[in-house]
């Protein structure tokens, strides 16, 4: 259980020593993308049209932030559940995507894909949104701005702290987790 | 005849919506602090810890202790000797618009098939009850989606029995897993019909963690059901540990002599809730 420093974006080979249970300080450039902008992102792939963002060694953090007030970079801003992006992450993947940031479990297509492309799970606290919002240090709207909240958004972020929850041998913390704490 | 103005109505619902979701109850401050002395999973303390100081930041700052703020659930109690100059559903309506424009909160309510989202988070889902009395008394309870798409209903029928309800609602906690964000609240509604075993479940979601429910046999089973979730191992996050559930409120109602409908409404830990009595 160690605690590694990764700064996004960030290939495979960078990624490749992190496991299930590792604290990752995450920093660098991520995107934010929820259900909307992952549909608009497939359509946009099948039509042949290019993405609105850099996808080779991307970091994608599930989330829908709340509105900024004013003076604020960013609102609350905690994960989503990412299993409602398991039918469209392979195929971001497979197009270069390493890093994905949300909470709860993924299906076995998108472990698969992780293995494939050496990629890993990073779990976010779930309902700790206030506190992952002072890891952000800018924000930028890159695309789709009429989804509001589930506009993609690009961040720049400082330390964020976070837990691997699936490696990219595919290994997953939420089956090793329960076993060990099941009565 | 007691008369009162929508437009009070609309204000009391304006800054329950802000004061709901940037001031967490102190009843789940305390309860997350109580399980991260006795949770044995690093990561579970972690979490923990970390859901701790996310409350304590977003009450310092006002800002949404979760950025899902959640579609406006309100129950309106209407005493029967009350008049509402105006209109009653508009100005609830109207006070959610204001509270979360104001209170920079998330417009997360949207068209169910086209997807459109108005951006300010209307229409509330409103829940009215006649009551004796010459008093409006509102309760406003943010409701999460992360939560909610792991709640399920079953209609079991009466050889099911008490067994039957109690596997149900093991297997639906076990079946959700990390998604709904552990530790969870669970509402539980026993009986009636469909509708009514759902809406029980919903209520009891505005009870107090750590409030006794005052019939014996059902805070045994509460009791039970708790312990039982906290076993399975899921923990904070879902990464493994000890602390599950925070608390299991159950109500029941009678039901068919066929029936035996069973609602588990899942509530992350982020059990927001704020009433006011007008």
């Amino acid at each position: 259980m160690a605690i590694i420093n990764i700064t996004a974006p960030a290939t495979r080979e960078q990624l490749a020593n992190i496991n299930i249970g590792d604290t990752v300080l995450l920093s660098g450039t991520i995107y934010t993308a929820r259900d909307a902008a992952h549909k608009r992102l497939m359509s946009m792939i099948a039509s042949g049209d290019p993405l609105p963002i850099n996808i080779k060694n991307a970091c994608i953090y599930y989330t829908g932030p709340c509105p900024e007030k004013p003076g604020d970079i960013i609102g609350s801003c905690g994960p989503t559940t990412s299993s409602r992006m398991d039918s469209y992450a392979p195929t971001l993947m497979d197009l270069g995507q390493t890093i994905m940031v949300g909470k709860g479990l993924r299906s076995k297509d998108v472990i698969d894909a992780m293995v494939r492309n050496g990629a890993v799970y990073l779990a976010a606290t779930g309902g700790a949104g206030a506190l992952l919002a002072s890891c952000v240090k800018a924000k930028r709207t890159v695309a789709f701005p009429e989804l509001l909240s589930e506009a993609i958004y690009e961040l720049e972020i400082a330390n964020m702290p976070l837990i691997c929850a699936i490696d990219s041998r595919g290994t997953s913390l939420y089956e090793e987790g329960i076993k060990t704490y099941k009565k | 005849m007691r008369v009162i103005n929508a437009t009070q109505i609309t204000d009391t619902i304006r800054q329950m919506c802000i004061d709901a979701c940037c001031d967490m109850p102190e009843n789940v401050y305390i309860a997350l602090k109580k399980a991260k002395d006795s949770e044995r999973s690093p990561f579970g303390k972690e979490i923990l810890t970390q859901l701790i100081s996310n409350i304590e930041i977003s009450r310092e700052k006002q800002m949404p202790a979760c950025q899902d703020t959640g579609m406006a659930v309100i129950f309106a109690d209407v005493g029967q000797d009350v008049h509402i100059e105006g209109d009653l559903f508009g100005a609830i309506e109207e006070g959610v618009r204001r509270g979360y424009k104001d209170g920079y909160l998330r417009a997360s309510t949207t068209d169910p098939l086209s997807r459109k989202n108005p951006g300010d988070n209307t229409p509330p889902i409103v829940h009215y009850n006649i009551v004796p009395g010459d008093k409006l008394t509102l309760h406003m309870a943010p409701k999460g989606f992360g939560s909610e798409n792991m709640s399920a209903l079953k209609m079991l029928t009466p050889s099911s029995g008490l067994e039957g309800v109690k596997a149900f609602i093991i297997d639906t906690v076990k079946n959700a897993g990390a998604n709904p964000c552990p530790p969870i609240v669970l509402g539980i509604g026993i009986g009636g019909t469909m509708e009514k075993a759902a809406l029980i479940a919903k209520r009891q979601l505005l009870r107090e963690i750590g409030e006794v429910n005052p019939d014996p046999e059902l805070a045994a089973l509460e009791n039970e059901l708790l312990e039982k979730i906290n076993n399975l191992g899921i923990g904070p996050g879902g990464l493994g540990g000890d602390t599950t559930a925070l608390a299991v409120f159950i109500d029941t109602y009678p039901t068919h002599i066929a029936g035996l409908p069973v609602a588990v409404n899942m509530q992350c830990h982020a059990a927001r809730h704020k009433s006011a009595i007008i």
